[in-house]
């Protein structure tokens, strides 16, 4: 992306994006596994409840979300009051704050392929396994994990698409800072918006060369094969 | 309807001395800045109890608008959050010649959330204790090029670099403010006035001296050049009355 | 206390199991009932997949009372479903080796290498997919892997059920093989009568959750106050000894404590044990010794008990000797014309013998 002649500012846009996309997938898949498995095991009647929830960011639009998180993080908001108590200050305008709006908005991107994944293997080779001396932990790294591989990958591409993609929430809680919050998205809108069409054409291409990239890696990577 | 009628038939003549031969009501589309979208309701209330007109208000940004109208929007009048894009649509031939005018202009506030961080003179700026200043992305919005002047002319600009976070556009700056993530922020005196005053929070005022002029301009479109209903909106625009309303807003009037 | 003992309690949406019995430490018994009777059920609440009130014991160790409860891994059963469920992610060696590897090295008594044999595996271990596998294949598969981890008792889930009937007759060998190999329980589930009176030993009863008889096989398939003894293919089985092949007709005498049956000729050699299965249907009865008849086998009986079934019909048991006894269904109309009463002496016309093993 070099030769395209990227400014200094916009290569830092790029690499600002790729690790908030790459921390908030590993942060996702941590989140979301054990959300998941809970969804597709339990049989409660509050798992709607929680579905729902996690659904939510599916029809909130990003800069509603963006907005509540602003307040919510700020330090009158709940969790603002909280981090201030901790001395970490407040997480708007931060890398952090960026990393937590972004899982919270791509949590239904996470979850729901792996909870599929989960869903279809059913409890049969669970119940195999437990028969076979596997405990609970094994019986779930060596059955579940193995077989739910198609909706980790899926949930991988998906939360990590969706972070680099991510324009609302970035928007309303990042306020802009190079280096610090303002990534890709952030950074085509603002060239497009100042008519500086030659640049925004830069990013947006190398975003959308970069996105088919990775898909295609994944892809034939076994992607497609797993998917079977 | 027909009671409308009537009473445009008694004030109709003392209004719009010139449009006593044509008493056909009419509908106007148009597009609003989204800084302007409360005064102008109450205006647009104003002109359809005195007309027999009705208005349709679009709100929106107005690079936006811009976009829309060269591509053939529907809209008869166009308030602008600057005077540019008017001025632009004048020279592309989509707006009405010389229907251009100032209908606004706008004044730069700094302002807290908190009562009492702000002095008199903005002095906060550069001793006060605070981790974020906001404003509007000066490439992007003309209030964040008017933030942009006053800091420079206050010899700040450097200074509060480390501190400034940039909101997309005015509206955001305050949402900054208002949240309390951002301690200080440039934004529009419009949007921290309720009825003609500022309650909430601390404030000063910039002087009009530090920056150049944010001036809203208003235009008439090409494709309503005779359309009579938008004539008349663009002609209330400019009565005492809407004067009155815009200046309880916070705007200042050329 | 030795074997397996039993009693659960769950209240289901439209099904309650109150299932209480007895198995013997050795042998197979079945659990045998109509589908929805709970057997599947009660086979999953002892190997602790189905979480029931009550208690379990086996072989002296508690796995189940009150609140103690033995968690499905701790309990050192080899399990095998209806469908193989094998692992799809792991080759069929992998498949075999997940439970051996989780055994402690110092309780492990079966190797791979027996159950290869026992099973016939060993041209099925390179595999690196079990879908590739054909059904019967991939259920041997499962039960070699259930058997690795040297389980003290083996609960077997219909494992031929899924299973078309190549494929049964392909398994039915070894699932024999095994059971006169392995001395360890087993509880098998089924409703198939036939694959029952091939392999069980005990039998436990099961209707609508409940169990309603329990006890040795051929007794409790003789009894008549009971359902197994009115199904269409009802009938006696009868363990016997292969006694003397007839070459010239081809046919092979089996000898048993109060008489012989003649069979057509059966592979094995003289003195091999084997179970004959006598049906109801295929046993008449007569007052005296037909002398002209062609029905080969007639055996001196003597009535124990006579039960009507449906309008037209009743059914005779009869005792041969003083260990066996036969089934026999004929017309009511039959009996009153014979005017059978218990104690009678008569003779059993057997038209066909099933050779079990």
């Amino acid at each position: 992306m070099m030769e395209s002649g990227l400014a200094p500012d916009d290569l830092q846009a790029v690499w600002l994006t790729l690790k908030l996309a790459a921390t908030a997938t590993c942060l996702l898949l941590l989140i979301a596994t054990p959300l998941a498995w809970w969804l597709a095991m339990s049989r409660t009647w509050y798992k709607g409840v929680v579905s729902a929830m996690v659904a939510l960011p599916l029809v909130v639009p990003p800069s509603v979300l963006g907005f509540y998180l602003l307040l919510l993080m700020g330090p009158h908001g709940a969790v603002g009051e909280l981090t201030l108590a901790l001395h970490l200050g407040t997480l708007p305008f931060t890398f952090a704050g960026l990393v937590i709006g972004s899982v919270l908005f791509s949590l239904p991107f996470a979850v729901q392929p792996i909870q599929n994944a989960f869903e279809a293997m059913g409890r049969r080779p669970l119940e195999a396994a437990a028969t076979l001396r596997a405990n609970a932990w094994d019986r779930f790294a060596s059955v579940a994990l193995p077989l739910a591989r198609p909706g980790f990958l899926t949930a991988i591409i998906l939360a990590f698409a969706h972070t680099v993609g991510e324009f609302g929430v970035v928007l309303m809680l990042g306020g802009n800072i190079p280096g610090e919050t303002r990534v890709i998205s952030v950074a085509i809108y603002n060239h497009v918006e100042a008519m500086e069409y030659t640049a925004a054409h830069g990013l947006a291409i190398g975003m959308v060369l970069f996105s088919f990239v990775v898909l295609l890696g994944l892809y034939l990577s076994g992607g497609v094969r797993m998917v079977r | 309807m027909s009671q409308k009628l009537n009473r445009w038939v008694v004030f109709g003549a003392l209004l719009f001395g010139t449009m006593a031969q044509s008493v056909h009501a009419g509908e106007v589309n148009a597009a609003v800045a989204a800084n302007f979208a409360a005064p102008m309701q109450q205006i647009v209330a104003l002109f359809q109890k005195a007309s027999p007109h009705t208005v349709k208000v679009s709100t929106g940004s107005s690079g936006n608008f811009y976009t829309q109208i060269k591509e053939g929007a529907p809209f008869d009048v166009f308030l602008s959050a600057d005077e540019q894009t008017p001025r632009l649509l004048e020279q592309e031939g989509l707006a009405v010649a010389k229907s251009r005018f100032v209908y606004a202009q706008g004044k730069l506030v700094l302002w807290s959330v908190q009562p009492g961080l702000i002095d008199a003179k903005g002095v906060v700026l550069r001793h006060g204790a605070y981790k974020r200043l906001a404003i509007a992305d000066p490439k992007l919005a003309p209030y964040g090029m008017a933030a942009k002047e006053a800091l420079e002319k206050l010899g700040y600009w450097n200074d509060v670099q480390s501190k400034l976070v940039t909101g997309e556009n005015i509206t955001q700056t305050y949402q900054f403010a208002a949240t309390g993530n951002a301690e200080l922020a440039f934004v529009a005196l419009s949007q921290i006035t309720k009825n003609g005053r500022v309650t909430e929070g601390s404030w000063w005022i910039v002087p009009a001296s530090m920056y150049n002029p944010i001036k809203q301009a208003a235009v008439q479109l090409t494709a309503a050049k005779d359309k009579e209903a938008a004539h008349a909106l663009l002609a209330f625009l400019k009565s005492e009355k809407a004067a009155a309303i815009i200046r309880s807003y916070g705007y200042e009037l050329p | 206390m030795n074997g397996v003992g039993a009693h659960f309690v769950l209240q289901r949406e439209g099904f309650t199991l109150d299932a209480a019995f007895s198995a013997p430490a050795v042998g197979v018994t079945a659990l045998f009932g109509p589908s929805g009777s709970g057997k599947t059920t009660l086979l999953r609440c002892i190997a602790g997949l189905e979480r029931a009130a009550g208690s379990l014991h086996v072989n002296g160790e508690v796995w189940q009372n009150g609140k103690a409860f033995v968690p499905t891994h701790r309990r050192p059963i080899g399990f095998v479903f209806q469908e193989a469920s094998l692992f799809p992610h792991l080759s069929v060696r992998a498949n075999l080796e997940y439970g051996y590897k989780r055994t402690r090295p110092a309780d492990r008594q079966v190797h791979l290498e027996q159950v290869l044999e026992w099973l016939g595996l060993s041209r099925l271990i390179g595999r690196s997919d079990p879908s590739s596998l054909s059904g019967g294949e991939r259920q041997r598969v499962a039960i070699g892997r259930a058997l690795l981890t040297s389980p003290r008792i083996l609960l077997m889930d219909e494992p031929l059920a899924a299973l078309d009937a190549n494929s049964k007759l392909d398994i039915l060998p070894y699932l024999e093989r095994l059971h006169r190999k392995l001395e360890i329980p087993v509880l098998y589930v089924s409703h198939a009568l036939d694959e029952v009176v091939r392999l069980a030993d005990h039998l436990v009863l099961l209707q609508q959750g409940r169990v309603i008889a329990c006890g040795a096989l051929s007794e409790t398939l003789s009894r008549l106050d009971l359902p197994t003894a009115h199904l269409d293919d009802a009938g006696a089985m009868i363990e016997a000894v292969v006694a003397q092949h007839d070459e010239a007709y081809s046919l092979t005498r089996l000898d048993f404590a109060g008489g012989s049956l003649w069979v057509g000729r059966v592979a094995q050699p003289p003195g091999t044990r084997v179970r004959a299965r006598v049906l109801a249907r295929d046993v008449s009865i007569a007052m005296q010794h037909p002398q002209a008849s062609s029905i080969t086998n007639i055996l001196e009986a003597r009535i124990d008990e006579i039960c009507d079934e449906g309008a037209d019909k009743v059914v005779v048991r009869m005792g041969i000797g003083s260990e066996h006894v036969l089934l026999s269904r004929i017309t009511r109309r039959s009996r009153d014309l014979l005017d059978l009463k218990v104690g009678m002496p008569v003779y059993a016309q057997v038209k066909s013998v099933a050779l079990m093993a």
